[in-house]
């Protein structure tokens, strides 16, 4: 793959390592940063995000990132939370986001038979085609970890099920956001990242 | 569905990418003597492991702070399990569940039946130093749950080790009280006996250890098997 210059976007929690190694094996390194300068420069950008979206979005505030993600024009990738912090905002706390995607991430209501936080392997299906999945089964699974998720609008590229439908995967314009973690979702999971890598 | 292996150190990575190959769906990687002995972890192979995992991958024994969790999470492991420290200390599970969230935190259990009651053991890692903790299992699965505990991996020390098949009456039971997933393990000897722990006892993930590290089950002779016994699961 051509020398990419990723940005991962530091917001504060723990576990980026995976994330970074899963680039690794791809050929590529990112860096960890929230100096806009160095965000702004980067060919893509990657916004993890983990633990509470309230507490995220104080990190990226403090940081004067609000504004400057929402007016980034390179291929952007938010994961996990990241995704719910690009949405208008969360149930979790109340929490005001981003606002690239409309919609608000809502919580998983527990059932006998769907513990919460889902955590698993889900079947994902894409919705419309895009260059991120090229080379990657329909109805692959890809692994989960949450509480909150994104309700399928027209942004949605791909969905899954846990009691309800909602966003496994959203695009619009420069900006993905995928509810499963592509670094920990197996061989396709790698794909994924290097598909987005291309764009 | 998930299936984890549990693997007391020595051959890791040799291990760790025979099960990825064979299409684990996540890896539980536990120090069984680090509590008992009062020492934590050594942290530098978690390292070793990340970089060429491509799956989940959670690191139990000795996680006695929120700073043991975080060098734990920061080498780059997924989730943090604990079982006699959040004996000891019950506060520390709300404390990790906040600071990491619920999702990075797992408790072990170590359950055994004692006059048709189910009772919570602790120091399990060490014969001469294990010991009843005080509470009743299912009192401490609810409670683990009130504080933070994201999944509940529920060892039932009567099947363990012995491959007689899991004890589908206590996890019937505990799934009753459980609404975060639940992870069976203790007593897998057959490709049968997954089969029964899903469909019978409705848990998240069947755990096993032996089975897998000896072969004597291949993951993905399994994992095809449950799809026949209409078990959802990664192929």
């Amino acid at each position: 793959m051509t020398a990419k210059t990723v940005a991962i976007i530091d917001g504060g929690g723990a576990n980026i390592a995976s994330l970074n190694f899963a680039l690794a094996r791809l050929g590529c390194s990112g860096e960890l940063t929230v100096d806009p300068a160095r965000i702004s420069a980067a060919s893509h950008v990657i916004l993890p995000g983990v633990g509470d979206a309230a507490d995220c979005m104080t990190r990226l505030r403090d940081a004067n990132l609000v504004d400057l993600i929402g007016s980034l024009r390179q291929p952007f990738l938010g994961i996990c939370v990241g995704l719910q912090l690009l949405l208008d905002g969360s149930e979790e706390n109340q929490a005001r986001c981003i606002g690239v995607f409309p919609g608000l991430a809502r919580r998983f209501a527990a059932a006998r038979g769907r513990p919460v936080p889902h955590m698993g392997w889900n079947r994902v299906h894409r919705r419309r085609e895009s260059p991120l999945f090229a080379d990657i089964p329909d109805g692959t699974h890809f692994y989960f970890v949450h509480s909150y998720a994104a309700d399928v609008t027209s942004d949605t590229l791909a969905s899954t099920d846990y009691g309800r439908s909602f966003a496994a995967v959203l695009e619009r314009d420069n900006f993905v956001a995928a509810q499963f973690h592509p670094e920990r979702s197996s061989r396709q999971g790698a794909q994924f990242l290097e598909n987005f890598l291309r764009t | 569905m998930q299936f984890r292996n549990h693997e007391v150190m020595g051959g890791i990575m040799e291990l760790a990418s025979r099960y990825v190959d064979e299409g684990a769906d996540e890896l539980v990687f536990y120090d069984i003597t680090a509590s008992p002995e009062g020492r934590s972890v050594d942290r530098r192979w978690i390292n070793r492991v990340a970089e060429v995992l491509n799956i989940p991958f959670s690191v139990a024994g000795g996680i006695r702070s929120v700073q043991d969790a975080e060098a734990v999470l920061n080498f780059g492991a997924d989730k943090i399990s604990i079982n006699s420290p959040a004996l000891a200390n019950p506060d520390l599970i709300g404390e990790l569940a906040k600071r990491f969230g619920s999702q990075c935190v797992v408790v072990g259990i170590d359950s055994r039946e004692e006059d048709d009651t189910y009772h919570v053991y602790q120091f399990t890692g060490d014969p001469d130093k294990t010991r009843h903790s005080g509470r009743l299992t299912i009192d401490w699965v609810r409670e683990v749950q009130e504080r933070g505990a994201g999944e509940i991996v529920l060892n039932c020390m009567n099947q363990d080790g012995v491959r007689q098949g899991y004890d589908l009456a206590q996890l019937t039971l505990v799934r009753e009280q459980c609404t975060v997933p639940l992870i069976a393990s203790g007593g897998a000897g057959t490709m049968q006996h997954f089969a029964d722990v899903f469909t019978a006892a409705g848990v998240d993930g069947g755990l096993a250890a032996s089975v897998f590290h000896s072969a004597a089950i291949n993951i993905q002779a399994l994992k095809k098997y449950l799809r026949k016994q209409s078990v959802e699961v990664r192929l």
